[in-house]
């Protein structure tokens, strides 16, 4: 019973930031730019969405329990929603969709090349996250889906591009990246991790 | 031009300018009166927004087409990174700044160098007031009622020799009030500089006051430059050193990013920044964006001095 309850109840919990965040919007709290929040803001939790997807295999490894991986494509479903709020904010907000200036964007500026070249990669990621074609796709869909390193590199890229000077935050998020890929393919990191915890 | 619908607009908005402008009738049609001196005096806000209210001549060179950016807009969303490298901290951490007492170092190529006391400023340069666009680098915009002086009068009276040729002006450095200037995220403290027939140029002023009162810590109070027709960075705040020079100064942000921020930074929607085109900005408060306009609409008063100029190069 409880175990049934969880997934809904961290789904709700998923939702919960872009909630209030539009909810600000609405009772206009968001300070004198308030488009310039939105764009930010769903780009971060886009960010946040993606490490929290990347740390579910480590996670798993560390603890032995089978919930971050029963988790896993949901969170990685919510990157997925959180960046195309982000997009359409800047097609929307930032360009009113004019797509000369966008595409001339998106060739002229390394960081939206670079964030542009992370939602391309996310939708084939999203297309084949049903267990349909995780089926279908057998032992290719796991090559295809390690695709999402790339797409959090590209990610951290994009955001330390975008900085005018103070680089404090991207570098934390490059730095917990970092942390993810080294465990990750370090495997025998976590044994030593797993080893010291205990 | 779009102009915002009518529920974006909260009501305290708009009571805020209906008093500021009624209030700004109300004076100039009492200036020289003794009933508007009581008024006047510090202590007696009548617009109310905290701060001390000053005594200044209404402007006249430019008309009121633009609706005002509210005070609580303009006094809540800066980039002033000696108190943080967002927009909404300054608000906060400048407060701890100490304003008073204040002088400004003169020195460099002129005949009388030395310091002047906030004071003795104030009573020398009789205050007015200019209704300008800010254009911030950043794509967006304001419309402000500043309070200040023609920096020329100031210039005119420190008397710079033939050799000057720029002006550098230096923001107080001061970490343990300005909590930012703890990290290297600018070289501290802040530098701007103009060349000389820029800083003479009458739209040139030093701006004490905004909306009536003295500025707000977080908007470079007690006194701060402002150029309209250069993107916001060039109006530098909090200023204790203006020296007189003969070679162009080094800003601060073209030491950290000589490729985006250049020395001139004319307002100009032809000139890219490399990370976005300037051709476009969001006029705070607005939905829709707006066209830049070529020196932030100040051309005819300002573009004779760069003709023969590669603004391209010269960005
Ligand atoms: C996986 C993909 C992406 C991630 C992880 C991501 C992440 C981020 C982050 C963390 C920020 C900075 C938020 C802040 O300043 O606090 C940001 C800002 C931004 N992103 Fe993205 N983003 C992605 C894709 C995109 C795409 C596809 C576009 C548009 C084509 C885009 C355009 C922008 C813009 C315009 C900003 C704001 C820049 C500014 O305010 O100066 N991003 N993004």
């Amino acid at each position: 019973m409880m175990s049934k309850l969880i997934k809904p109840l961290i789904f709700l919990l998923c939702l919960v930031p872009l909630i209030l965040l539009f909810r600000s919007f609405y009772l206009d709290e968001l300070g004198a730019n308030p488009f310039e929040v939105l764009t930010r803001s769903s780009g971060e939790w886009t960010l946040r969405f993606l490490l929290l997807t990347l740390a579910m295999t480590p996670l798993r490894q560390l603890t032995g329990s089978a919930w971050p991986l029963r988790l896993r494509r949901m969170f990685g479903l919510f990157v997925f929603f959180h960046v195309c709020v982000h997009l359409l904010t800047y097609l929307w907000l930032d360009h009113f969709f004019d797509w000369d200036e966008i595409v001339t964007d998106i060739i002229k500026r390394p960081y939206i090349t670079f964030g542009m070249l992370a939602f391309t990669l996310l939708l084939p990621l999203a297309l084949t996250s049903t267990k349909k074609m995780m089926k279908r796709l057998g032992k290719r869909w796991k090559s295809l889906h390690k695709l999402v390193y790339v797409i959090a590199i590209l990610g951290v890229l994009h955001f330390i591009l975008l900085v005018k000077a103070d680089l404090r935050e991207p570098i934390i998020y490059a730095f917990i990246l970092l942390v993810l890929l080294l465990v990750r393919f370090k495997p025998a990191l976590l044994h030593k991790i797993r080893y010291a915890t205990q | 031009m779009l102009i915002k619908k009518p529920q974006d607009i909260s009501s305290s908005e708009i009571t805020e300018q209906a008093i500021y402008l009624d209030r700004r009738k109300f004076m100039t049609s009492s200036i020289g009166l003794t009933a508007a001196a009581t008024l006047l005096s510090p202590h007696t806000s009548v617009a109310g927004y905290g701060g001390k209210t000053l005594k200044f001549t209404e402007d006249k060179i430019f008309d009121r087409k633009e609706e005002l950016t509210s005070f609580d807009k303009i006094s809540n969303y800066n980039n002033y990174y000696e108190f943080g490298t967002d927009k909404y901290s300054p608000a906060k951490n400048a407060q701890a700044l100490t304003t008073d007492p204040w002088s400004v170092q003169i020195g460099g190529e002129v005949e009388k160098p030395g310091t002047l006391h906030l004071e003795d400023i104030l009573k020398q340069n009789p205050l007015e007031e200019r209704i300008y666009r800010l254009r911030c680098v950043e794509r967006w915009s304001m419309v402000i009622p500043w309070i200040g002086f023609p920096l020329a009068n100031l210039i005119k009276q420190a008397k710079p020799t033939s050799k000057a040729k720029y002006v550098q002006f230096e923001t107080l450095e001061r970490p343990s009030e300005m909590m930012g200037q703890k990290r290297n995220v600018l070289p501290w403290p802040y530098i701007e500089g103009l060349r000389m027939d820029e800083a003479m140029n009458p739209l040139t002023i030093i701006a004490v006051g905004l909306y009536g009162e003295v500025l707000p810590k977080q908007n470079g109070a007690p006194l701060r430059l402002v150029v309209p027709w250069k993107y916001g960075f060039k109006s530098i705040k909090s200023i204790v050193k203006i020296t007189f020079a003969e070679k162009e100064p080094v800003s601060s942000w073209t030491k950290v990013a000589p490729n985006e921020y250049g020395f001139y930074s004319n307002v100009n929607p032809e000139v890219d920044h490399p990370r976005w085109s300037q051709r476009k900005e969001r006029r705070i408060g607005d939905f829709l964006k707006r066209k830049t306009l070529s020196f932030n609409g100040y051309a005819e008063q300002v573009a004779s001095l760069y003709t023969g100029m590669d603004l391209k190069k010269y960005f």
